[in-house]
């Protein structure tokens, strides 16, 4: 009967485990709230992070229990918003529409490659290693990280910069997060125009090494109306709260840096149901 | 005091799970790709190595040695460690949710691993007093948490550089893993020179 005790503690030990976890399973349950994953279901489920939390289901779950705006889904637009709110019961607001703009405008008519780059194709690699293949350490490197990112199909690249396709946008952000030079910014939709160049050196150098870049000359600054724009080491940047889109600025700039991208972003039509 | 201070450092530096004794290289390889999630794995086993050891040296020394069972050690330790896990798991769940947030995928992961499963074995082949296992489950652990942060520090760097195509993914990250794995040697004898 030797193999009796063996059998016997094995069994025992087995069942104390299992009864221990089904009793545990029983009264420590977390509820799950089914209206959790129905809140869930409704959000396009890119994991953008464009909410400011980690993922759309974290961002479900503070709808839910938290009662966090429900606007804040870009990419899902005004549409979502109104779902959700009207399954919630919650307050609708209008979803701010929002775009990506590249700024940058040193296409290779503008600047030049001063080495024949081979490493890794793609711009953080070329960045980490040589800080960018063109003359501009601040320019679009042009191996398009965005375009990769891209779940919507609105990044390609044209003459060797990253161009937004804003009628496919939704502003989700996720380009802006990869690019290693920082050069996409997620502006309103309704703003149209945009200074073009994200470098922070001094006007002669970007002159050199850029025949599109801002060199900082303070022409829009003064042309400017409303205050809407500065100069801040050697770059323009324009506040879209208090832009009006009059053009004084695209007229005056040597550089012709400052642009107009009149193109309207994709107008999210809610459901009818 | 010296004995815990040599246990503690030989656990991280010389018998270094990962990179000397070959335990727990799935997770190493796995889940080293980003350092914020390397750091969570490695606090998770930590955790689960030191519960492990707390629950089955008990278990060991109280049940089995009194009967003469102590062949039942590796089957009986599978049992309690996959339960312990699975109850720690609905533990955390219940009362401390943000723990379990950051520690929760990590968990039903631990549960078969064989490093937690390992340092329990070993501490009963090594004899060592209840405090004493637990301190070389602690250092185990850091040693765990040692190896995937530099590991993840090295992967990060491969990431930018070029790799030829038949050695691009898998056949490099061992290639780099031996390395590692090789400079570590370089520590044993270190406590002999140290302490001894």
């Amino acid at each position: 009967m030797a193999i009796a005790l063996p059998v016997i503690i094995v069994t025992v030990v087995g069942v104390f485990c299992g009864v221990l976890l089904s009793v545990a399973d029983k009264y420590m349950a977390v509820p799950v709230d089914e209206r959790v994953s129905e809140v869930r279901a409704m959000l396009p489920g890119a994991n953008c992070g464009a909410c400011g939390f980690a993922g759309c289901d974290e961002y479900a779950e503070k709808l839910v229990n938290e009662g966090v705006k429900t606007n804040l889904c870009t990419p899902g637009g005004a549409g979502t918003a109104q779902n959700i709110s009207a399954f919630l019961g919650a307050e609708f607001e209008d979803v701010a529409a929002k775009t990506a703009i590249v700024c940058c405008a040193g296409t290779i008519q503008h600047t030049q490659y001063v080495m024949d780059y081979q490493g890794p194709q793609t711009c953080e690699a070329c960045n980490y290693n040589y800080q960018g293949r063109g003359s501009c350490s601040h320019g679009c490197l042009g191996f398009g990280d965005c375009v990769i990112v891209c779940q919507y199909g609105a990044m390609e690249i044209v003459n060797g910069i990253a161009k937004v396709d804003k009628s496919r946008c939704t502003g989700c952000g996720m380009c802006a997060k990869v690019c290693p030079n920082a050069l996409i910014k997620i502006v309103p939709a309704s703003s149209e125009v945009f200074v073009a160049c994200s470098s922070t050196d001094r006007g002669a150098f970007t002159r050199k090494v850029c025949s599109a870049g801002c060199i900082g000359c303070k022409r829009c600054e003064k042309a400017c109306n409303f205050d809407a724009i500065t100069i801040t080491d050697n770059l323009a940047s324009i506040d879209p709260e208090k832009c009006t889109n009059c053009g004084e600025c695209v007229k005056v700039c040597p550089t012709k840096v400052i642009r107009v991208d009149q193109c309207q972003p994709q107008i999210n039509v809610p459901d009818a149901g | 005091m010296k004995q815990i201070v040599i246990i503690l450092f030989s656990a991280i530096l010389v018998d270094n799970f990962v990179l000397s004794k070959f335990l727990g290289i799935c997770p190493f390889l796995g889940v080293s790709k980003k350092l914020d999630s390397a750091i969570g794995m490695s606090i998770a086993v930590t955790f689960v190595m030191v519960l492990a050891t707390a629950t089955t040296w008990p278990v060991y020394y109280y049940v089995l040695v009194p009967n003469h069972l102590t062949y039942l050690n590796t089957i009986l330790f599978i049992l309690i460690i996959a339960a312990l896990v699975q109850l720690v798991e609905i533990i955390l769940k219940k009362y401390v949710p943000s723990l379990h947030r950051s520690l929760g995928v990590y968990l039903p992961l631990i549960t078969t691993n064989c490093a937690v499963l390992g340092v329990t074995l070993l501490n009963i082949e090594e004899t060592y007093g209840f405090l004493h296992a637990i301190i070389n489950a602690t250092g185990a652990g850091l040693g765990f948490m040692l190896a995937m942060v530099l590991f993840a520090g090295v992967r990060s760097k491969m990431e930018n550089a070029v790799i030829t195509k038949s050695f691009d993914g898998i056949p490099i990250t061992l290639i780099a893993a031996s390395i590692v794995s090789l400079a570590f040697m370089g520590f044993s004898g270190i406590i002999d020179g140290i302490f001894g």
